[in-house]
């Protein structure tokens, strides 16, 4: 007899057979009946009608028939609810059958019915099994609480299922204690603030205890547990990774990876001094090659986890380059993820070998996996200086074999080495040249005219090679066209006499005949560059780029150190946190590495998942990378991750910009951008000759104003010592925003930047799931916690939020300095909008300078530093002002009367360590204040 | 947690759906079927995410497990998982197929329903499970039957069951390894490593203790310190080193991590004891040296010379040697002075097969292959010669030092236990770039 008959009966009245043999006298009959509903049932069919007849069947003493009739159950009693309850009877009886098979079957499938009058039911008989003497009930019970929890949360509260589950941890059972942490440790990630899963050192030592004895799937989810936990010190952190080591050595791959996970985290405790911390490194590489050697699947996740152990600590596997080499036989998953730790590991030791294999596989035949070659080749080439010479002498033999992809993918790599390795290359021009009519996409084509525009000067022909371009100007892509505009002006720039025509005709097309706004404007700027001032232009077009970045696909910090949390798990095989893929309120919490012993913050705030960073998708607001390339003429694949923009050195550039930028705001009006741009003149000249001169010149009113603001508060009442904070104005208008309004302030309270925000739902729906992002700005101001909305904002409701914000982010000038790009988020949709932030919310508390040093440092601060403005109409005595500035961490180190003047000397430090010193001029009588400020940076 | 659990056939037909959780709706077993069985590209990746819904799926022949989720679920476990559950298919009914799935649905949904709960995997040792999910249904059984069941199910030893009796006290230990290896052309090792697995076979009464002893060089490093100081230099040779082993769960893995030793209670029947990986001092059965040569446009020669590096005493066999031809190829001839070999251009290769070859011997084949002249400008790409062996050795060094068996409760010793042991050495992924 087979079964399989049962998958090939599709004639008509189906349905009307099978009820009658369902109500058959033969227990043979009605079993075979039932196996061709469950058959149809599989496949799709809907046997719904027949929920009666299948029912009438439960009542049997034939296990095998009872196991189908529940199947079909808990398929169907959904859309059946008031039979359903039908079946409760048979359920609680079977609750009570002296065999322990029966019992946990029934109270199994009890929990799998998910029908509201049928949990009331359910309560009773689960709590006995609970309790019951066989453990095998008890772990099936065990995960019944969770099932009911989804069903019912409340339910479960009430009835007090939640302790009884508690105290399952304590069993005698291991498989009971696994199962009873896994329903722990769902139920708690729906309530993220619940301190449900109360680990404690006792806790966590009975789990350790039932880490050796049950069973693998056991042992996962009390390791996914443990990582949860936060260890008081870094003893105790050693004490739980000496017992968790073991597992290192399971032949479950999962047991291994989860392992790796809480020992990843721990160790973040531990002092690196520490003999064992050396020890425990050793301990991790040998697991981890080990699952490589898995089925491809599980070597595909175990990849991807290496990816981002090889990011967070590179030294564990530093000397395994070979086992990720690339076999001809892998699936192209695994081949590709090998190929991206091959590069991260890449270094001068081991880049002969890599080069090698690199070589080998760009003649290989999937072409996603030769292009990934080629690019790592350039990658390799960017990292590891001493192995330029040679990444780009096989970057030419590899254009020598004309295979077009590999071509256009060398040119495009060959461009960023140029971009690394400025006047070093520039030989191999004339075979890229060789190669101009083959290259048809975009980013090569793009590529190719960015070399020979910047190399213009050195190739004869290249006014010949950008006219053949500008034929089908209109066809090509944007990414083209911009280039194309670019090199032809610096092509004018380099060579004007023979190209002024060419760059005519660039102009005219960009300008005149173009529908794109990036074109047309970047068209008109240069445009009138040319035509105002050549030489400006000269600065502005052909200044000096900064060179790139070795390391340039990085996981940002805060996100990796989120991933290494989740190990193991999706997240980490997407490398995107939880919220990004998982619905409703799973897994939004984030998780954190704990802080390493002997800093405050772990004592502070043991809990985990607290805090974290905002969860917006973040591709939505554009990177750094990709405004600063954009401005700097560099917008080269700004999708790729190939094309790096932002190095240390153009940070420093950055901050310095800061530094100029902040001159501006505190009142000097004749210092426009760029005069004191330190080291990086093109980034003074990009910023500044398209956008910064009409923001710099409205600047300083509008911070100037922000400064008076902190002395308006002398005419009101309020806490004469506190910070100033401005009433909320509206940030985002509910017309713009889908019903969503916000309004909103700054505040500094207790040294704590926080932004206070009102939300409120114009719509006529709930919102719910919200969240917020910053765009990176000049002090890094970052949110420190989640956007707190718990309870869903019904229409016409508005709820306050107060945001901890950080100064830790990423930073990025802005213009103005104080502004504020925020994304927030909620079901309905993402929202962006921009908001100015008061500058003395950056005044920290410790900015009280010595009286010797301010002395000092006042002296040495150059003239150009120095800035000049008044404040009118204000009514207060020097003493009172001073008071009042205290309260905004302005403090006065001295006081000096001179002709009926008094002189107040203050300082002020920003969160980012730039001091501003300032004397201020108070004339008795008179209402307006002089003041003189002198900023300087210390880094 | 896992929210659901499909089978498909290769045309994309579910055979077996079995939901967990309520987020895992009907569409997702369409969803699975139109993007991934029926997607036109070769799959990309193990784990599809389509519409927020997360799909693991692993291939056994034509049919597809998939696992569904829409949590943050542990993807290792998944995997991990959805292998067990082909084992215990396996151990069920035999080969994963249409045909044999179909005959068993029953039984499968009876399986899932037991190793899957709410999603979460529950014991799945087929020991344990075949005492009491039986394709009979459940026998009416004493009471003391019944709990001796679910304490097992549940229990510390999960693995086997008690009351185990056997007239006579027999195991069997296989050393099956694998050498893997990775040469250019130029004879040089690019990689090397060998995985081994230990499998073994009991069939011991009662519940005995077992303890494994191997020359690991860390293990026999101990005990040279302590012991004569002759001995070192001896067994310091013979020692390997393990870069790292996994073990199966029925192996107390603290005792291993503290004193690496290997104890255990073993299950009944063949399973596999542990696995492991070296790299270092690695025996090499073969050697081959290729030589290829472009006589112009349309003409190829080929020489590969392969040499034997063991024991002349001991035999290799089902040697084959694989040379990849050109897409192009038109015509091949072959000489070898050795076994048989021929051209098969379906799979592009000329296949070189011999039965047997001792040690310290050495044998040649050349071949002149005719190319069709082509346009394409691009390149052979000239994939690695591969090889297949079999040898009666470990090519890692690896040698069993002794199995002691204890069983306090019943009177058999270890002497009473007949034991054999055997050693076959295989290639993994033997390749020799040309």
């Amino acid at each position: 007899m087979t079964d399989s008959k049962y998958f090939t009966t599709t004639k008509k009245g189906e349905i009307f057979e099978l009820k009658a043999e369902l109500n058959s006298d033969k227990k043979e009959k009605k079993k075979e009946a039932v196996k061709k509903v469950i058959a149809s049932m599989t496949v799709g069919k809907d046997v719904s009608a027949l929920f009666p007849d299948v029912v009438n069947c439960m009542q049997t003493d034939n296990l095998e028939l009872k196991k189908l009739v529940y199947l079909y159950l808990m398929n169907y009693a959904k859309s059946q609810p008031d039979m359903a309850i039908m079946a409760v009877n048979t359920f609680v009886k079977d609750c009570e059958d002296p065999n322990p098979l029966i019992r946990a079957l029934a109270v199994r499938t009890m929990g799998c019915i998910r029908v509201d009058k049928i949990t009331e039911y359910l309560c009773e008989p689960l709590r006995k099994c609970l309790k019951d003497e066989d453990p095998y009930v008890r772990k099936t019970a065990a995960v019944c609480v969770a099932k009911l929890h989804d069903i019912n949360a409340q339910l479960v509260e009430d009835q007090g299922f939640l302790d009884t589950l508690k105290d399952l941890i304590s069993d005698s059972n291991p498989m009971v204690v696994a199962n009873a942490v896994a329903a722990l440790s769902e139920i708690a990630e729906s309530h993220p603030n619940s301190n449900l899963l109360d680990l404690n050192p006792q806790t966590i030592n009975k789990l350790l205890t039932a880490l050796n004895e049950c069973t693998e799937w056991g042992q996962i989810f009390i390791l996914d547990c443990l990582a949860n936990y936060t260890p008081r010190d870094d003893r105790e952190s050693q004490s739980i990774c000496e017992r968790v080591t073991p597992r290192l050595s399971h032949a479950n791959s999962a047991v291994v990876l989860s392992a790796v996970k809480v020992l990843m985290k721990f160790m973040e405790m531990l002092p690196k001094d520490l003999d064992y911390y050396g020890t425990l490194l050793k301990k991790l590489a040998p697991p981890l090659v080990t699952l490589l050697s898995a089925e491809p699947e599980l070597q595909y996740v175990a990849l991807r986890n290496i990816n981002l152990i090889v990011q967070k600590r590179p030294e564990i596997l530093k000397h395994e380059m070979k086992v990720f080499f690339v076999k001809y036989n892998d699936p192209i998953y695994v081949k590709l993820e090998k190929l991206d730790i091959m590069i991260r590991l890449a270094s001068q030791a081991n880049i002969a070998q890599v080069l090698a294999e690199l070589k080998e596989y760009a003649t290989e035949v999937d072409v996603d996996f030769v292009r990934k070659a080629v690019r790592a080749i350039g990658r390799c080439a960017i990292k590891v200086e001493q192995s330029a010479e040679r990444c780009v002498s096989t970057l030419l033999d590899l254009i020598q074999t004309k295979v077009n992809y590999v071509v256009q993918e060398a040119i495009v790599v060959i461009k960023d080495i140029f971009r690394k390795y400025p006047n070093k290359y520039e030989s191999v021009i004339a075979t890229l040249c060789e190669n101009l009519d083959s290259l048809d996409e975009p980013e090569a084509r793009a590529a190719m005219i960015w070399i020979v525009g910047e190399y213009a000067e050195r190739i004869d022909n290249a006014d010949e090679l950008l006219e053949s371009f500008l034929e089908g100007f209109h066809d090509e892509s944007t990414q083209v066209q911009l280039q194309l505009l670019t090199a032809i002006v610096k092509l004018f720039l380099k060579k004007p006499t023979e190209t002024q025509e060419l760059v005519q005709q660039v102009l005219s097309l960009a300008t005149q005949d173009s529908d794109n706004p990036d074109l047309r404007d970047r068209g008109y700027i240069y445009w009138r560059l040319l035509s105002t001032d050549p030489v400006a232009a000269k600065e502005v077009v052909l200044a000096e780029k900064p060179l790139i970045s070795e390391e340039t696909d990085l996981i940002e910090p805060t996100l990796l150190d989120e991933l290494i949390c989740h190990i193991g798990t999706l997240a980490s095989v997407y490398h995107k946190p939880p919220s990004a893929f998982v619905e409703g309120s799973r897994g939004v919490q984030h998780k954190r590495l704990p802080a390493r012993a002997g800093s405050g913050e772990s004592a502070e705030s043991p809990e985990v998942g607290q805090s974290g960073t905002s969860e917006a998708p973040p591709a939505v607001i554009p990177s750094q990378g990709d405004l600063l390339g954009d401005l700097l003429n560099l917008d080269l694949a700004p999708a790729t991750t190939t094309v790096p923009s932002v190095q240390p050195s153009m940070q420093m550039g950055a901050m310095d910009l800061l530094g100029g930028g902040l001159d501006s705001l505190m009142g000097d009006e004749s210092d426009t951008l760029g005069g004191d741009i330190g080291g990086s003149p093109s980034m003074g000249a990009a910023l500044g000759a398209p956008a910064a001169m009409p923001a710099a010149l409205s600047n300083a009113p509008a911070v100037g104003g922000g400064l008076g603001d902190l002395f308006d508060l002398g005419g009101g009442v309020g806490m004469p010592t506190g910070f100033y904070v401005a009433p909320k104005t509206l940030f985002l208008p509910a017309m713009k925003a889908k019903g969503l309004e916000i309004s909103g302030t700054f505040a500094r309270r207790g040294g704590i930047i926080q932004m206070d925000l009102s939300l409120t739902n114009k719509a006529m729906s709930v919102m719910t799931d919200f969240a917020i992002q910053f765009n990176r700005n000049s002090f890094g101001l970052a949110p420190a916690g989640p956007l707190q909305v718990l309870t869903p904002l019904t229409p016409n409701q508005t709820i306050d939020v107060s945001l901890p914000l950080g100064t830790t982010g990423p930073v990025m000038k802005m213009e103005p300095l104080n502004n504020l790009q925020v994304a927030v988020k909620n079901n309905i949709d993402v929202f962006y909008f921009s908001c100015q932030y008061p500058l003395s919310l950056l005044f920290v508390e410790d900015g009280k300078m010595e009286r010797q040093v301010f002395l000092a440092t006042w002296k040495d601060i150059p003239n150009d530093n120095e800035a000049q403005f008044q404040i009118k109409d204000v009514h207060l005595n020097s003493d009172a002002a001073s008071n009042k500035l205290q309260g905004s961490n302005i403090f006065t180190i001295a006081k000096r009367t001179v002709d009926a003047q008094d002189m107040l000397y203050q300082s002020i430090k920003l969160t980012n360590g730039i001091w501003v010193l300032a004397e201020m001029r108070v004339q008795t009588g008179n209402p307006n204040y002089t003041v003189n400020r002198n900023k300087e940076s210390c880094q | 947690m896992i929210g659901g659990l499909f089978i498909y056939n290769h045309k994309g037909e579910v055979l077996i759906s079995r939901v967990y959780r309520d987020d895992i709706g009907r569409n997702a077993v369409d969803a699975f079927r139109v993007n991934v069985i029926h997607a036109r590209q070769q799959v990309r990746s193990p784990v599809t995410n389509i519409a927020r819904t997360s799909f693991f799926h692993v291939k056994r022949s034509n049919i597809w497990l998939a696992a569904v989720t829409k949590q943050n679920v542990n993807a290792a476990m998944v995997f991990e998982f959805l292998y067990k559950m082909c084992d215990v298919m396996t151990a069920y009914f035999g080969k994963i197929s249409e045909e044999n799935i179909k005959n068993n649905f029953v039984l499968i949904y009876e399986l899932l329903d037991e190793i899957l709960d709410f999603g979460y995997p529950q014991n799945s040792e087929t020991g344990a499970l075949k005492t009491f999910i039986t394709q009979q249904g459940i026998k009416s059984q004493t009471k003391e039957e019944q709990s001796q069941i679910t304490s097992q199910v549940t229990g510390q030893i999960g693995w086997r069951r008690e009351g185990i009796k056997y007239r006579r006290n027999e195991l069997f230990l296989d050393v099956l390894e694998s050498v893997n290896l990775l040469m250019s052309p130029q004879g040089q090792v690019l990689s090397a490593h060998v995985s081994g697995r230990v499998v073994m076979k009991s069939y011991l009464s009662g519940m005995p203790e077992c303890k494994f002893g191997m020359n690991d060089k860390i293990v026999i490093d101990k005990q040279g310190k302590g012991g004569t100081t002759d001995d070192t230099g001896k067994s310091g040779k013979q020692s390997i080193a393990i870069d790292d082993c996994t073990f199966h769960q029925c192996v107390r893995l603290s005792k291993f991590d503290s004193e690496r030793s290997i104890s255990f209670i073993p299950p009944d029947g063949e399973y596999e004891l542990m696995r492991y990986r070296t790299t270092k001092d690695i025996i090499l059965p073969f050697r081959v040296i290729p030589l290829v040569r472009e006589v112009g446009r349309t003409k190829l020669e080929v020489k590969v010379v392969i040499k034997s590096n063991f024991k002349p005493s001991l035999l290799a066999q089902k040697i084959e040697v694989r040379i990849p031809t050109p897409l192009n190829t038109s015509g091949v001839q072959v000489i070898c002075m050795k076994g048989k070999a021929k051209y098969k251009a379906s799979e592009n290769a000329i296949v070189w097969k011999i039965k047997r070859m001792a040690g310290m011997k050495e044998s040649q084949i050349s071949a002149e292959i005719e190319l069709l002249p082509t346009n394409d400008k691009k390149k052979w790409a000239r994939p690695p010669i591969s090889m297949n062996f079999e040898v009666p050795f470990a090519p890692s060094g690896l040698k069993v030092r002794y199995l002691k068996v204890f069983e306090p409760k019943l009177n058999y010793s270890d002497h009473d236990v007949i034991k054999w042991v055997r050693y076959i050495g295989r290639s993994g992924i033997y390749e020799t770039r040309c």
